[in-house]
């Protein structure tokens, strides 16, 4: 059978250095907590490796029991973990971007004062994500989705002094809320109907269901209800205005828990569950329509943000658009493909983002900014090979990915196919028009020492600066992984090697392979011209973009401000809710309600014996009067009662 | 022969008893009462209660009443003044004994019949009630002579003049 | 040939009025006497229920009520005494020092 992997080491690793790091942290050194905080993620690294060595010794799925949890009658959940290629993939993006971003981390965060509490909080997250990822049944993945918006929103909030980030914190944990409603209640309806939420009884159960046509059937109701728990945690339409107010948290945040894992998660939880969701067209056809969706509404927001990490935030928005788009239609394998790539070359973007705050000081408003290249040569490199990964240019990892979706999307409707070319060439162009604001033209930042955030202490020497090696060196590895990534997915090595997992559509393709040569050339075409109108647009004659806003006018101040999504909410729910609790809940039912009956009582009290008091009069008359009215009474009852029948 | 008899006595007893309420003067009150206290003692030869009788006038109008007239005339009570006292034992009392008093009087009518109570019914020289007090009421005898005894002593102090007793604790 | 009844209407007579003097008048003393001519009226309806059922008992019962109403005026009437030499009043209503 299986040897014992010790697959509980990989998420307990980090916890235990959380747990150090966060009792034990405010009185250490630097120097500790640093070691503390890279070893333990670093040995769960090196964990997943090991696993990954051993991988195809192993019969799968392999399935370790770790603790006793629930067993009420025939329902049971344990503490177990679950291994199969879905899981390997996703094991080892986690560690290894993670432990990357742990070492970028110790430089970006060496001046901040709370340098103990960040690394706490990052190795919380790993381990929540780990569970996540690793876990054998609904429920404890559900623990793992509840922890990593918990860390998440530790994270976001991290300078908690800030308003606008402790908002902003806030905001993340309750839209998640939403989706996580959405997520139980799909829990619910399973142990209703299975029984069970370990994935392989669920499964089992699942498999001989037939399809479900005519739209509401069990499985519909439940992938669409799973989806709503997506929705919120991987940021897609309607409950993706979390995400770029998220941008408050420090950059390595925004690239661990915002790029490559926790928004991740979503798409990994409809992978896992993919059984369900075939069953379930309808079901498949609303993930898809909002993964389109929202991959097409977010770009077209990232046209025209200003400041560098919010287009990096709409276009995360809009990558895991396409990892739905990919989903929903039935290529849950293109979409872990694309999960993976995202991870390196969005994790790689943020982090060269964060190196270019770094190096102006704090600035993050891109008309700030400009001609950094001879300036940052490194941080430049490395950007620049990311964009060209997003931007799907062959051979790079974003193109073999997105490639893959957007074929796949053919087949089922070229509706999805056409959104998707458009989208990615608006990606194509907002991301080179990030790269061109940022390091070419002229510099046009003040200098340094007007600037500085709390955060990154003084930089008082004039000019913008490389950032140290302890930052670039990740940045150099995700560089690599964004050239050479994308060379798995080459000839359908990688949707082999997921299909025991998630399945696979290779019998399904109706298009020629002429066909999808064609595709091909037309997505690199969008990427090109992408490519190319940003550069006229911000190189060639700057102007231009000034004057088109001017002609667009209202419509390009719409985009500029999201499409007042923000202010809609805020005017049709959130104020409404608001003033519902504070008006009716709070005047009405606590203070009239349940303080006045309280309040009332004392004061009825009160009155009563005021009145009541006056019997004590001292006066013995009035005392023989009650005795021989009480008399009388008594009497009279007795009567009444039968006694002098 | 006997209820007439009855009635007259019984007649003295309510007028003492109304003309107690009716005086203002309390030794007016104090003289009604005795007259109540020697018309019910006729009541009860009637009964042929003689030992009682006697004990009634000995006891009660002889020393007690005796007692009340001493008291009044050592305080020197004069007419009851008219002060408005209490609202409630006028309003509220009144009524009250008397639609108590009526629910019982109306309980004893309907339930004790026109038996007839003989005239001297009850047996009996005072030996016999002797053989009872000393014999099945002993313990209640003796303890009556001890609150006597203890009620002498109350009287005796609460009714000494304060200087003597102020003198016995210095 | 009494009916008992009468020697109890009469009875109840006499304490109803016991009671009235007491909620009605307002010298001490007159209180204490209604007091006894309630006492009185019980006396009575002892007495006829023992002549009724042949019973010695009622009239010993009468015996000791009429002694503990003896002790009782003692002791009152030595009270009333006390309190006339501090309040220098024997009006009820002005003894109410007792009151909330």
């Amino acid at each position: 059978m299986n040897p014992m992997l010790n697959l509980w080491l990989i998420p307990i690793l980090p916890l235990a250095g959380a747990a150090i790091n966060g009792f034990l942290g405010k009185k250490s050194s630097r120097r500790a907590v640093t070691t503390i905080a890279l070893v333990f993620c670093g040995s769960a690294f090196a964990m997943a490796l090991w696993v990954a060595m051993r991988f195809s010794s192993l019969s799968l799925p392999y399935q370790e029991y770790f603790a006793h949890w629930i067993r009420s009658g025939s329902f049971t959940v344990d503490f177990a973990f679950y291994l199969d290629q879905l899981s390997l993939v996703m094991l080892l993006v986690v560690t290894g971007v993670g432990f990357l971003i742990h070492i970028y981390s110790v430089g970006y965060m060496w001046d901040d004062p709370s340098y103990y509490r960040f690394f706490t909080y990052l190795n919380l997250f790993m381990f929540f994500m780990l569970t996540l990822v690793l876990a054998n049944n609904y429920l404890v993945m559900f623990i793992g989705w509840e922890g990593v918006g918990l860390a998440s929103y530790l994270l976001i909030g991290f300078w908690f002094t800030k308003d606008s980030a402790a908002s902003a914190g806030k905001k993340a944990f309750i839209v998640n809320r939403v989706g996580d409603f959405g997520f139980m209640i799909a829990l619910f309806l399973l142990i209703k109907h299975f029984g069970s939420l370990n994935f392989s009884q669920v499964f089992d159960a699942v498999k001989p269901l037939p399809v479900e046509s005519a739209g509401t059937g069990l499985l519909t109701i439940v992938g669409i209800l799973l989806m709503v728990g997506a929705c919120g945690k991987s940021a897609q339409i309607p409950l993706y205005v979390w995400l770029p107010d998220a941008m408050e948290g420090p950059t390595p945040v925004s690239a661990l828990i915002h790029a490559a894992t926790m928004v991740t998660a979503g798409v990994y939880m409809v992978s896992r569950s993919h059984l369900i969701f075939e069953r379930a067209p309808t079901a498949l056809t609303v993930v898809a329509i909002i993964g389109t969706l929202t991959a097409f509404f977010a770009a077209t927001i990232g046209i025209a943000q200003t400041d560098i990490k919010k287009v990096l935030a709409y276009s995360t928005v809009s990558q895991l658009g396409y990892m739905f788009m990919a989903c929903g239609v039935g290529a849950f394998s293109a979409g872990i493909f694309h999960l993976m790539t995202h991870a390196f070359f969005k994790g790689l973007l943020f982090l060269a983002a964060g190196s270019v705050i770094h190096a102006v000081g704090g600035e993050q408003d891109m008309r700030k900014m400009g001609g950094l290249k001879s300036y940052i040569p490194w941080t430049f490199l490395t950007m620049g090979i990311a964009t060209l990964a997003i931007a799907g240019i062959p051979p790079l990892a974003g193109f073999w990915s997105k490639d893959e979706i957007l074929w796949k999307a053919y087949q089922v409707s070229p509706v999805y196919w056409a959104i998707g070319v458009l989208t990615a060439f608006i990606t194509s162009f907002y991301m080179f028009r990030l790269l061109f604001m940022t390091f070419f033209g002229d510099y046009r930042g003040a200098h340094v020492d007007e600037h500085g955030r709390a955060s990154h202490g003084a930089h008082g020497h004039g000019g913008p600066h490389e950032s140290p090696w302890v930052m670039l060196a990740p940045l150099m590895i995700l560089a690599l992984l964004s050239l050479v990534g994308g060379l798995v997915g080459i000839g359908n090595r990688f949707e082999d090697f997921l299909a025991p997992a998630v399945g696979s559509t290779e019998g399904a393709e109706v298009a020629s392979h002429a066909t999808e040569l064609l595709l091909m050339g037309i997505s690199v075409a969008a990427a090109f011209a992408g490519w190319i109108l940003a550069y006229v647009l911000y190189c060639q004659r700057p102007e231009l973009p000034q004057k088109i806003a001017a002609r667009l006018g209202s419509f390009y101040q719409a985009v500029v401000h999201k499409y007042y999504v923000d202010e809609i909410y805020a005017a049709v729910i959130v104020k409404p809710l608001i003033d519902g609790s504070s008006r009716i809940l709070w005047q009405g039912v606590d203070r009239k309600i349940i303080d006045a009956a309280v309040n009332d009582a004392g004061h009825g009290a009160g009155h009563v014996s005021d009145e009541v008091r006056h019997m004590q009069s001292g006066n013995l008359r009035s005392y023989a009067g009650w005795i021989a009215a009480g008399f009388a009474v008594v009497i009279a009852l007795m009567l009444w009662m039968g006694a002098g029948r | 022969m006997t209820l007439i008899l009855f009635l007259a006595f019984g007649a003295v007893c309510v007028a003492g008893a109304v003309n107690l309420l009716a005086q203002r003067h309390p030794i007016n009150s104090a003289l009604s009462l005795i007259a109540v206290m020697a018309a019910l003692a006729g009541e009860y030869l009637l009964l042929g209660a003689e030992f009682v009788a006697a004990v009634q006038v000995i006891v009660y109008a002889g020393a007690i009443m005796v007692l009340f007239v001493f008291v009044i005339m050592l305080l020197n009570a004069g007419e009851e003044e008219l002060t408005k006292g209490s609202r409630v034992a006028i309003l509220l009392g009144v009524p009250g004994v008397i639609t108590g008093g009526l629910l019982t009087s109306w309980v004893v009518l309907r339930h004790s019949g026109t038996e007839a109570v003989p005239a001297g019914a009850l047996p009996g020289p005072p030996a016999e009630i002797a053989q009872l007090l000393f014999h099945d009421f002993l313990l209640p005898f003796e303890v009556t002579s001890v609150l006597i005894l203890i009620a002498i002593l109350g009287a005796v102090v609460l009714a000494s003049k304060p200087d003597e007793a102020e003198r016995r604790f210095d | 040939m009494v009916p008992l009844s009468y020697y109890l209407l009469l009875s109840g007579i006499l304490f109803t009025c016991g009671v009235v003097g007491f909620l009605i008048k307002r010298n001490i003393i007159t209180i204490f006497m209604s007091i006894e001519l309630m006492l009185n009226g019980v006396n009575l309806s002892f007495v006829a229920f023992a002549a009724h059922w042949h019973a010695l008992a009622g009239q010993v019962f009468v015996f000791f009520v009429m002694v503990v109403a003896a002790a009782e005026a003692a002791v009152g009437l030595a009270i009333i005494i006390a309190v006339y030499r501090t309040r220098e009043t024997l009006n009820v209503d002005q003894v109410n020092l007792l009151k909330l």
